[in-house]
C-alpha cells in the first residue's frame, strides 16, 4: 500500500514538473507585459506538431525536434509580437483577451486543416522506454522532460536575476517610460521576452508529445493546468511555476488515487482558491 | 419578327423542354434527407459518412450482382418504383441540436424529401426527429444510442442500431461464456468518464450484471480529456478485477493504454464499449500496445469475397479510411429505409410507414452482424445486435464471438504490448 502511495507521489512530482515546464513561458509573458496569452496552450501544441513532424519525415527523436521546436516557436513568439501583441497592448483590456483568443483560434484552425482531425501518438520508446527502479516505474520521456523542466526553470531565473539582458527586460516590465529614458528599446526587450517565452513553450510541447496524444485541441486541456499553475506560483515568477506545479502535480495524483479521479480538480481548485484567499500574489509573487 | 422574338421563343421552347425533362427525371428519383455533422468538432463522422452513404446509393442505383441477398444491390434501381434512382440530399447540423431541426424543416417542406436520415449525435436526432414526426415523415435513425428516443410515442421513428441495453446484454453473455470456458470473470472494473455517455452506458451495464447477481467491483470515474490517469491506472492495479470494462472516447483511451504500458499493468481480460477504441487513429497510435483488447461492434469484415468485404473495398476507395462499425451501422440503416421505400411501391409518407413497419429482414439480407432488422412498436429494431471483435495481429479487429459469427478464437489473456 505504502509502495503504490511512492509511485504516486513520484508520478505526480513528473507530472507536476511538466505542468512547470509548459507554464514558465506564460508566466514570463505575464509578468513582462501583464498580457494573459490565451493563445499559449496551441503554442504547446504547435511545439508537439513540430515534434512530430521532426519524428515522421526525418525519423528524429527529441535531440532533433526539442531544439527545433524551441526555434520554430522562438521566431513564431516574434513574429506575433511584432504582427498582434504590439499593438493590441495599447488597445484595452478586451483586447487582449481577444487579440490573443483569436489567435490561438487561428493557430488550432490552420493545424487542423493541415493535419485534420485524428490523434497522433509519438512510439512509445522514442525516449527510452521506461525504468524499474526497486519496484518503481519511471518512464525516460517522463524524466526527461522533469530534468528539462528544472534547467529551463533555474535557466529563466539565472538570467532574469544575473544578467544584464534580463535587468533591462526586468526594467521595461517595470516601467517602459524610465527605461527608454536609460536607453533600453522597450519593442527589443518585449520582442526577447516573447521570443523566450514562445521558445521555451515549443520546447515543451516537445517534450510532452513524448508521453502524451497529439492532436489540434490539445492546448484546451492543457492551458487550464498552465494558467492554475502561473497564478498559484506568483505572475511574473519563474520559480513559483515550477513550485506551483510540482505541488498541483503531487495534490492531483494522491487525490486522483486516494478519493477518485473525479474528485481531483475539486481538491486542486479548494485548496487553490483557500491558498489565494491568505496569499493573493500567489507563491512567489509580488504585491 | 425581330430577332429579340425569335431569341425569346428559342428560349422559351428551350425551358420547357428542360422542365418536361425535368419532369421526367424527378418521377424516377425518390429523394431522402440525410442530416449529418459536416462542420465542427465532430466534422471527421460527418465526412465519412458522406462517403458511406455514396456507397450505399451508388449499390442501390446501379446493378450489382456480386453482392448477393443484399435487397436493392441485384439489379439498377427500385425495381418497385420502376427502377427509381435514390438520391441523398446533404444537410449540414453543424453538431447544433437547433440547426438539425432547421435542417429536418428545410428537407421536408422544400427539398420535399420522401424521408430523412440522419443524425449522429442522439442531442440532434431527438431535435430534428420531433420535426418529421410533426410533418408524419418517416424518420431513420442508424447510429444514436440513447435509450429515451424510442421512449417518445413517435409513431414515424424507427431506429436500427442496437442500444445500451443490448450492449450490456452481449457484454453479460461473453463473459459467461467466457466463464464456461473457465476463465476467471467475477470481479468486474468499469471505467468511465463523466459525460452523458460514460455516466449512462456504465449505470446501464452495471444494472445488467446486478441482474445477473454479479455487482461491479470496481468503478473508477474520471473527468473526460484527463491530463493524466496514473491514478486510476495504479488503482487498478492495486484492486486486481478479472475483467476491466472501459467506457472512453478516443483520447483518453490513447492515455489509458500509455499509462497502463508505462506502469506495466495488464488485466486478464480488458473489454472496451466501441467509442475511442473503434477510431481509426486510436489503432494507429496505441494499436501495438494494445494487443488483445476486446471491443464491440455490429460490423465485421468477413472472408474476402463476402458482400461486407467487397462493402469494403468500396469504402475504402471512396474514402480513403477503412470500414468501420459506425460508417457500417449507418449504411446498413441507409439500405433499411430503401428496401422499404422500394416495398412502399410509392414515395407517400403512409405507405413508406406501413412498409418500414412491416420490414422483416434476415441475417443474411443484412451487411452488419444483426440478427435481422423488425421494429417493435416504439421503432426500435428487436434483432439489433452485436459481437465481440478483438485487436489481433498488429492493427485489425477480428470478430471473436460469439461462435457462429468468429473469424478466430478470442486470445486470452490481455496481451498488451
Amino acid at each position: 500500500m505504502s509502495f503504490v502511495l511512492v509511485q504516486v507521489i513520484v508520478g505526480g512530482l513528473l507530472l507536476g514538473a511538466v505542468y512547470a515546464l509548459f507554464s514558465s513561458g506564460l508566466t514570463l509573458v505575464w509578468g513582462m507585459m501583464n498580457i494573459v496569452n490565451f493563445a499559449h496552450g496551441d503554442f504547446v501544441m504547435l511545439g508537439m506538431y513540430v515534434a512530430y513532424v521532426v519524428y515522421t519525415l526525418m525519423g528524429g527523436g527529441p535531440i532533433l525536434g526539442a531544439p527545433l521546436a524551441t526555434l520554430v516557436l522562438a521566431t513564431l513568439g516574434v513574429v506575433v509580437y511584432f504582427a498582434l501583441i504590439r499593438d493590441i497592448m495599447k488597445g484595452p483590456m478586451l483586447a487582449q483577451i481577444l487579440g490573443t483568443f483569436g489567435l490561438a483560434l487561428l493557430l488550432r484552425y490552420s493545424v487542423f486543416w493541415w493535419f485534420g482531425a485524428n490523434f497522433l501518438s509519438m512510439p512509445q520508446d522514442i525516449v527510452g522506454g521506461t525504468y524499474a527502479f526497486a519496484g518503481l516505474r519511471i518512464e525516460a520521456s517522463r524524466l526527461l522532460a522533469g530534468v528539462v523542466a528544472l534547467l529551463v526553470t533555474f535557466g529563466l531565473h539565472l538570467l532574469l536575476t544575473r544578467t544584464s539582458l534580463g535587468s533591462k527586460m526586468l526594467a521595461v516590465a517595470e516601467d517602459a517610460t524610465a527605461a527608454q529614458l536609460m536607453g533600453i528599446r522597450p519593442d527589443t526587450m518585449q520582442a526577447i521576452a516573447w521570443a523566450i517565452a514562445a521558445g521555451a513553450t515549443g520546447l515543451a510541447g516537445a517534450l510532452i508529445a513524448n508521453f502524451f496524444y497529439i492532436v489540434p485541441t490539445v492546448g484546451e486541456t492543457l492551458a487550464i493546468v498552465a494558467f492554475v499553475t502561473v497564478s498559484l506560483g506568483g505572475f511574473g515568477s519563474v520559480p513559483g511555476a515550477l513550485v506551483a506545479g510540482l505541488l498541483i502535480g503531487v495534490i492531483e495524483s494522491l487525490s486522483g488515487y486516494l478519493i477518485g479521479a473525479v474528485y481531483k480538480d475539486i481538491v486542486v481548485y479548494v485548496l487553490f482558491l483557500f491558498f489565494l484567499w491568505f496569499r493573493p500574489q500567489g507563491l512567489m509573487g509580488k504585491m | 419578327m425581330t430577332l429579340k422574338h425569335v431569341t425569346g421563343l428559342l428560349c422559351a421552347a428551350a425551358m420547357s423542354l428542360a422542365l418536361a425533362a425535368g419532369a421526367r427525371a424527378e418521377d424516377k428519383v425518390v429523394k431522402i434527407g440525410v442530416i449529418m455533422p459536416m462542420s465542427g468538432g465532430t466534422a471527421s463522422i460527418g465526412a465519412h459518412a458522406k462517403a458511406a452513404i455514396e456507397v450505399a446509393m451508388d449499390i442501390i442505383n446501379n446493378a450489382h450482382p456480386e453482392l448477393g441477398n443484399l435487397p436493392l444491390a441485384k439489379n439498377a434501381g427500385l425495381a418497385g418504383l420502376g427502377g427509381a434512382r435514390i438520391e441523398a440530399v446533404f444537410a449540414d447540423n453543424q453538431g447544433n441540436p437547433a440547426t438539425g431541426q432547421n435542417q429536418a424543416l428545410r428537407l421536408i417542406t422544400e427539398e420535399k424529401v420522401a424521408a430523412v436520415f440522419g443524425a449522429y449525435q442522439s442531442g440532434i436526432t431527438l431535435t430534428s426527429s420531433a420535426i418529421a414526426e410533426k410533418y408524419g415523415i418517416p424518420y431513420l435513425n442508424s447510429e444514436s444510442v440513447a435509450a429515451n428516443l424510442t421512449e417518445r410515442g413517435f409513431k414515424w421513428f424507427f431506429r436500427t442500431t442496437p442500444i445500451a441495453t443490448d450492449f450490456a446484454k452481449i457484454y453479460v453473455d461473453f463473459l459467461s461464456d467466457l466463464r464456461a470456458q473457465g476463465i476467471k470473470t467475477d470481479a468486474i472494473a468499469l471505467v468511465h468518464d463523466n459525460t452523458e455517455y460514460g455516466a449512462s452506458v456504465a449505470n446501464t451495464i452495471s444494472t445488467a450484471f446486478k441482474e445477473k447477481g454479479q455487482p461491479i467491483a470496481v468503478d473508477v470515474a474520471y473527468p473526460v480529456n484527463a491530463t493524466d490517469v496514473q491514478g486510476q491506472v495504479l488503482q487498478l492495479k492495486d484492486k486486481k478485477p478479472d475483467v476491466i470494462i472501459m467506457i472512453s472516447y478516443t483520447s483518453d483511451a490513447i492515455l489509458f493504454a500509455k499509462t497502463m504500458q508505462s506502469l506495466d499493468y495488464k488485466p486478464p481480460v480488458l473489454l472496451a464499449d466501441d467509442a475511442g477504441y473503434s477510431d481509426p487513429s486510436f489503432i494507429k497510435a496505441v494499436g501495438k500496445i494494445s494487443q488483445g483488447v476486446f471491443n464491440r461492434s455490429s460490423w465485421a469484415v468477413g472472408p474476402s469475397g463476402s458482400p461486407s468485404a467487397i462493402i469494403a473495398d468500396m469504402y475504402k476507395k471512396k474514402s480513403g479510411e477503412e470500414m468501420d462499425d459506425t460508417v457500417g451501422r449507418q449504411m446498413q440503416g441507409f439500405f433499411v429505409l430503401a428496401d422499404a421505400i422500394d416495398r412502399a411501391g410509392s414515395t407517400e409518407p403512409a405507405k413508406i410507414q406501413a412498409a418500414l413497419k412491416a420490414t422483416d429482414l434476415k441475417p443474411e439480407q443484412l451487411m452488419m452482424g444483426y440478427k435481422g432488422v423488425k421494429f417493435d412498436d416504439k421503432g426500435q429494431n428487436v434483432l439489433a445486435s452485436g459481437l465481440i471483435i478483438q485487436l489481433q495481429d498488429g492493427e485489425n479487429y477480428v470478430a471473436v464471438w460469439p461462435k457462429a459469427s468468429a473469424e478466430k478464437a478470442p486470445m486470452l489473456p490481455y496481451k498488451g504490448w
